[in-house]
């Protein structure tokens, strides 16, 4: 018995009114010492929950565990008393959550926070705990550790938190530490130095990791081991490079060949259709049935178990069970095609439809007594950009750099300190309100969060409708209700979408809706303001396949405001690399991307979590 | 004081009888008016139906609302009033010197009506629930001319649920009178508030800066006034002259029917002036955290006017903080109501109220036998009222906005 | 963290000139001083010179903001504003309508019966407000928590008059435990206090125990307790540790903004328990339709309100780090 962790046949369940979801319903896996498990997933398939169970923290009273085995160096700690399990959470297992600004307590100094695990744990007393504080903040390669003791966690960027985070979890040298989403909050050059200093660290204590995410590239880059979790149970489970070569069931196939690259331009990326089922109530058979492109007869009635199929490699699948293949009902009701067909925008006119000149945002910034201006904020200071006929400029950076607040600038919804916006000619930051009407149909945007970018109370015809009114209020009623239809068929959705509200619809539907809001009024420009970042991967393919479409379609410009790379490569014709309100490189994507010139440019590339390039096209269906 | 007075109804045509409307009963109307049109808009908003499912799931919210449909029916019933023609010996109504019909002063309300035998049948004085005799000895009559000290029996035996007060009323029906004042001042108040609380809560959140500064201003300083002073101030001020319940005399009256200088009316004035300064705050914090949502963002992007987004997409969406201030507020009210009225700055004496009877009959525990089914009346009609409220704003506000729950 | 205080104390000011202007328009504009003599010389047979007397004796003969009829700065110094309503700003309240009694004067003897009756009750109410919610907040989704809450509600929707009419028949009258109203000074009082202080805490026991319940358990489920309880502290040590501290924000604000009121008393506890503070001052004043004293009060409640808001802005920058080191 050499794993610090295993589990078996563990069962999560929460009492809801709708009945029970089954959130874990069954997983079973191990991590050696020092090893580090991935367990990956779409949001919603138990991923979290599974975490919260190894460490005993299931939310009470609605959650509980049903079944199943958590075993820490071989020794149940299901049963356990509170008591015991207390004396296990922070001392052998530990964990560190996904939003670092709001993970540490705001009144308690950082001091305080760190040492208290560590008298709890260890009997250390105030001064020994304060000394194993200082090297733990130092080893989290923190600057001034000693005077970092006595500093509260709202004077400290979400990086440096999320480093607070690791040295209170690694303080009592856990056996086990969970990583649940550790650096998804953080920005894509500090995420690289939180999973490095998890790794490094790691490597120093023989701590093992469990590490929960959604990110493939990361697991690559950074597991020895991966569950595929679906639905509640581990569909694949295999060490990190098989895997990845060879992805045998195919949810693991499907959801590898939708995450967007390089490789994949002038491609449909691949969806999975339908919806991930409510763990209220799962199908019978197979989980994954009814959205499985290797769909058989017998999948919806037969349960498939995770069985090892090759060494070390299991999977929960069908396909991969002789028997199961020689009975009759083993015959395909689904077979999708293989190959992914073209998606291929024709290349852009090289005549510019959009250029910004100078543009300068700044925000007053009020301080002292009589709160008097006394700075600004510089959010864009100064940059150019040019938007060209029918192609899309992607305007990346991290969070805080002003990328949004220029995107906002460009179309007008914040009037800019300074600079020109030139428009076909015309000068947009010189325009009236009431001159800029006619550019406003010609320009939209789509918004991140689908959540708040719908009026909760207004169905979606109304809302589509909005645009129409406003800038074509000549269209009669009837001609207008044909325009919506029309729009959301566009865009997948059916006419029955009309009269329904947003709560109604999945995330992806709402983004959908979204964007037809912007494609009612027939632009030419759409600004797509981080448009596929809150979204699911296998979600965000169906997004980035449509609208790619409809740019091919309707010849529109994109300005696609984004922090990930893997979107910018797969979408964009070229790049703007921006920080700290200003860019810093910008050219076409290829050029960009095989050789940046600029250091911060350089850092924000290699900082990406990469999966190996030969092995991006070469996923098959089973 | 006999059923005379008040014969059944149907037995004069029309224009025997004068109706009657005080400015409260418009607040009533309007509550029912509201009432029924949430009913009716919740069969078709989707987010309605929602929080109306919710709520008929939850099983104590239903029980609740019975109790709170049964208190506003009754508050109904007690707002159609009419006034009926005085009739003459020769059976036909008595006309005045001008030729026109002269009409009771009495405007009896359906609810009085429907119940004109328990309004009617008063005894002398006191008399214990359920009681067959009077409550208080007394001088009677006996056998022959001696004169005994005794309980001389009741003329309507068995007949007090509750009892008689001290000028022999039926204690039930004065409780019953008092709905009506408990509803029109939890609900009026709150429709004096809206107006008030949206509007400048909407503005001040949507347009920032020196409106913004304004509008705190005027709030802070308001809410900076102890409120029961404020409304000591105002009652002191405008309270005593007008309607104050009871009879209507021609005075009161505005466009022939119309009674609008309603003391009850100006109480929930003046409440809502006091109080409308929460709801605005929260609906001003409501309205920043909205105008930066992406759906605004959107409009704006449409070239839509400010005055459009704020119709459009802030005011329907701080509509569900005005829910639950309503009914959260409602019974708040209801008990201040109570306070306000027993140190004389409430409703009229006239008025039927909780506080009135609570005010006439609180000396009444020192007595010697006390006399506790007046108080115990007043104090069970308003907790019957207060507590359903309280649960069931609860539910409505746990239906409406998840993430206040525990609130 | 100075310049912040400071900043919120000359916030105070544009407010406390508010009120003195609110308030003159509301008793000398709305309600004339006419008004006001006729109902303190009594509504009917009030001949015009006996207004006119009434007013010149208490000072309300002249206009009220603006006085044409004076030259220079009389025009502004020769009015009711200037004469009775400014110099409540430097508390100088005048004297009485009605019984001529100076009012500052009144004030300062009558502050301390309303506080020996309004601090006990709020410090009693507060402590056990806090020991319960934080008993309901530990037990949280227990048949403890559903049923304290459900009694909480309960308490609350029972009238404030039935807990003091109630209270002083069962407690005073029928098993004769304390007097019934009265006040004495020194420790004779505490006979005499004993009972509204029963009676204050209980009526308010629902509300404060539902809200700091709230308080307590929003707290609960924040992200940082998640991370206190994943290094393995105990229920108590996550509750009394992290999420009060927390919490302690919110409580704030509730809290120290009532603390200036305490001297202010309470207009149905006093009436009822007979006791001499400021609370039955107001209350006679109300009655007896003293424009003077109800002015007065209601300018001290706005101060009193102002200052707490004040306290209260200060004592965040004791709890709240984020505050303190802005």
């Amino acid at each position: 018995m050499n794993s610090v962790l295993e589990i078996k046949d563990l069962k999560t369940y929460f009492k809801t009114p709708r009945g029970t979801a089954k959130a874990v319903d069954g997983v079973s896996f191990a991590i050696p010492k020092g090893g580090t498990f991935a367990l990956v997933g779409e949001s919603g398939c138990g991923k979290s929950m599974t975490a919260l169970s190894v460490i005993q923290l299931v939310p009470e009273p609605a959650g509980y565990i049903a079944g199943g085995r958590v075993l820490l160096n071989g020794r149940d700690i299901t049963g356990l008393t509170e008591r015991e399990k207390r004396g296990i959470r922070g001392n052998n297992i530990s964990m560190i959550f996904q939003e670092p600004m709001t993970s540490l307590n705001p009144v308690l100094t950082i001091g305080e926070q760190i040492m208290e695990a560590i008298t709890l744990h260890q009997g250390k007393t105030r001064k020994e705990a304060r000394e194993a504080a200082i090297e733990m903040l130092g080893r989290v390669k923190l600057p001034d550790p000693a005077s970092l003791l006595s500093a509260y966690p709202h004077s400290l960027s979400g990086g440096m938190r999320q480093r607070v985070m690791i040295a209170i979890a690694l303080s009592c040298r856990p056996d086990l530490l969970i990583a649940d989403e550790p650096t998804t909050a953080l920005d894509v050059t500090i995420q690289a130095q939180i999973i490095d200093l998890i790794d490094e660290l790691k490597r120093e204590t023989s701590t093992a990791v469990l590490l929960i995410t959604h990110n493939m590239a990361l697991v690559y880059t950074h597991a020895e081991t991966v569950g595929v979790m679906y639905a509640g149970k581990i569909v694949e489970l295999a060490p990190t490079k098989t895997l990845f070569r060879n992805p045998m069931h195919p949810y693991t196939v499907k959801l590898l060949r939708s995450i967007p690259g390089q490789e994949k331009r002038g491609l449909k990326l691949d969806t999975i259709s339908g919806a991930v089922p409510p763990a209220t109530s799962y199908p019978v058979g197979c989980r994954f049935s009814g959205r499985c492109p290797r769909e058989m007869e017998g999948c919806s009635g037969i349960e498939p178990p995770l069985v090892e199929c090759s060494p070390l490699h299991s999977v929960a699948c069908h396909l991969h069970d002789a028997e199961f293949m020689s009975k009759p009902y083993s015959r395909p009701l689904r077979h999708e095609p293989d190959v992914l067909p073209p998606l291929a925008v024709p290349h852009g006119e090289k005549e510019a439809l959009l250029e910004v000149k100078g543009l300068k945002t700044y925000y007053p910034i009020r301080k002292g007594l009589f709160k008097r201006v006394a700075v600004h904020l510089k959010a864009v200071d100064g940059i150019d950009l040019t938007v060209r006929k029918g192609s899309t400029l992607a305007l990346v950076g991290e969070s805080g750099c002003g990328k949004t607040t220029a995107g906002k600038s460009i179309i007008q919804l914040i009037r800019p300190t300074e600079g020109n916006i030139i428009f076909e000619g015309s000068d947009l930051t010189t325009l009236s309100e009431k001159g800029l009407r006619p550019f406003r149909s010609r320009m939209q945007i789509i918004f991140q969060d689908p959540y708040s970018s719908l009026n909760p109370r207004l169905t979606v015809k109304e809302t589509i409708e909005e645009g129409i009114k406003a800038l074509n209020p000549g269209l009669a009623k009837k001609a207008r209700e044909e325009k919506i239809a029309w729009t959301l068929d566009r865009v997948g959705l059916g006419p029955e979408a009309m009269l329904r509200y947003p709560h109604e619809f999945s995330g992806g539907q709402r983004q959908r809706v979204g964007i037809a809001r912007a494609l009612a009024v027939d632009p030419e420009f759409i600004v797509c303001d981080e448009a596929v970042s809150a979204l699911d991967v296998s979600v965000q393919a169906q997004i980035l396949n449509l609208l790619k479409s409809i740019q091919r379609d309707f010849g529109l410009s994109f300005l696609f405001i984004t922090h990930d790379l893997g979107v910018v490569e797969y979408i964009a014709d070229e790049v703007a690399v921006m920080y700290e309100g200003r860019i810093v490189e910008q050219g076409p994507t290829e050029e960009i991307f095989s050789n940046p010139k600029d250091a911060y440019t350089k850092r924000l590339l290699e900082a990406v979590p990469k999966i190996d390039a030969s092995l991006l096209s070469s996923w098959k269906l089973p | 004081m006999t059923g005379l007075e008040n014969p059944p109804l149907g037995r004069y045509e029309q224009d025997k009888t004068m109706p009657v409307i005080l400015a409260t009963d418009l607040i009533t109307f309007f509550l029912v008016g509201a009432i029924v049109y949430f009913i009716i808009a919740s069969r078709k908003d989707g987010s309605l139906k929602a929080v109306r499912r919710e709520l008929a799931r939850n099983r104590l919210a239903v029980v609740c609302m019975a109790f709170l449909a049964f208190y506003v029916a009754v508050a109904l019933l007690d707002s159609v009033r009419y006034r009926d023609a005085v009739i003459g010996d020769d059976g036909v109504p008595a006309l005045s010197e001008g030729g026109s019909v002269i009409y009771s002063p009495e405007a009896l309300s359906l609810l009085d009506r429907a119940l004109s035998g328990m309004r009617t049948r008063t005894e002398k004085t006191y008399s214990a629930p359920f009681a067959t005799h009077s409550y208080a000895k007394e001088s009677m009559e006996g056998a022959g001319v001696t004169i005994v000290r005794g309980y001389p029996p009741l003329k309507y035996p068995r007949t007090h649920w509750l009892g008689t007060d001290r000028v022999g009323n039926d204690v039930l029906f004065i409780a019953l009178k008092g709905v009506r004042t408990g509803v029109v001042i939890g609900a009026g108040t709150t429709l004096v508030i809206i107006p008030f609380a949206i509007f400048f809560g909407v503005i001040a959140g949507f347009y920032g800066g020196a409106i913004d500064d304004i509008v705190q201003y005027i709030y802070t300083t308001l809410s900076s006034i102890p409120g029961v002073l404020l409304i000591v101030a105002f009652m002191l001020l405008f309270g005593s002259s007008g309607y104050q319940g009871g009879l209507v005399s021609d005075v009161h009256l505005v466009w022939r029917a119309f009674v609008l200088n309603d003391r009850l009316f100006w109480l929930c004035v003046i409440l809502g002036i006091t109080s409308w300064t929460d709801l605005c705050r929260l609906i001003r914090g409501e309205t920043l955290k909205l105008r930066e949502l992406e759906y605004v963002q959107a409009s704006k992007a449409f070239g839509a006017g400010r005055l459009s987004i704020i119709y459009r997409h802030i005011v329907p969406n701080v509509m569900h903080l005005v829910l639950i201030t309503f009914v959260l507020q409602f019974s708040g009210l209801v008990l201040a109501e109570a306070i306000l009225s027993y140190i004389g700055i409430g409703v009229g004496p006239e008025t039927g109220s909780w506080g009135n009877m609570i005010n006439t009959a609180r000396l009444e525990l020192s007595r010697e036998p006390v006399v506790w089914w007046n108080l115990l009346a007043a104090f069970g009609a308003m907790f019957a009222l207060v507590l359903p409220a309280n649960i069931f704003g609860d539910a409505v506000r746990d239906a409406l906005d998840p993430r206040l729950r525990y609130r | 963290m100075l310049t912040y205080i400071i900043r919120r104390v000359l916030y105070a000011i544009p407010i406390v000139i508010g009120v003195n202007l609110l308030t003159a328009v509301l008793f000398f504009y709305v309600n004339t001083p006419d008004d006001m003599a006729r109902k303190i010389l009594g509504e009917k047979n009030v001949t015009a010179t006996q207004v006119e007397n009434w007013k010149r004796d208490h000072g309300y003969n002249l206009p009220v903001f603006f006085n044409g009829a004076e030259e220079g700065a009389a025009k502004i110094s020769e009015t009711i504003f200037f004469r009775k309503s400014l110099p409540l700003l430097w508390l100088d309240f005048g004297r009485s309508d009605r019984n001529n009694i100076d009012i500052g004067g009144e004030i300062k003897t009558r502050m301390f019966p309303s506080l020996a009756i309004s601090l006990p009750i709020f410090t009693f109410a507060l402590v056990l407000d806090l020991f319960l919610a934080m008993m309901l907040a530990y037990y949280r989704g227990t048949y403890l928590d559903v049923w304290g809450v459900v009694l909480a509600v309960v308490l609350m929707s029972v009238s404030t008059l039935f807990y003091i009419i109630g209270g002083q028949y069962l407690l005073g009258k029928v098993l004769k435990l304390f007097p019934i109203s009265g006040f004495d000074t020194g420790i004779d009082s505490i006979k005499f206090l004993v009972l509204p202080v029963v009676i204050g805490v209980l009526s308010s026991l629902g509300v404060g125990v539902r809200f700091y319940r709230t308080v307590f358990l929003e707290e609960i489920n924040r992200d940082y307790v998640r991370t206190a309880r994943a290094k393995g502290l105990s229920e108590g040590a996550v509750l009394f540790k992290h999420a009060l501290k927390n919490a302690m924000i919110p409580v704030l604000t509730n809290v120290v903004v009532s603390i200036p009121f305490l001297f202010y008393g309470s207009l149905l506890m006093e009436r009822f328990f007979a006791i001499p503070g400021l609370g039955s001052f107001t209350i006679d004043a109300i009655q007896a339709q003293d424009f003077a004293i109800v002015r007065s009060m209601v300018y001290l409640g706005s101060i009193l309100y102002i200052i707490g808001l004040i306290l209260t802005d200060i004592s965040y920058t004791l709890v709240d780090p984020r505050v303190r080191f802005e």
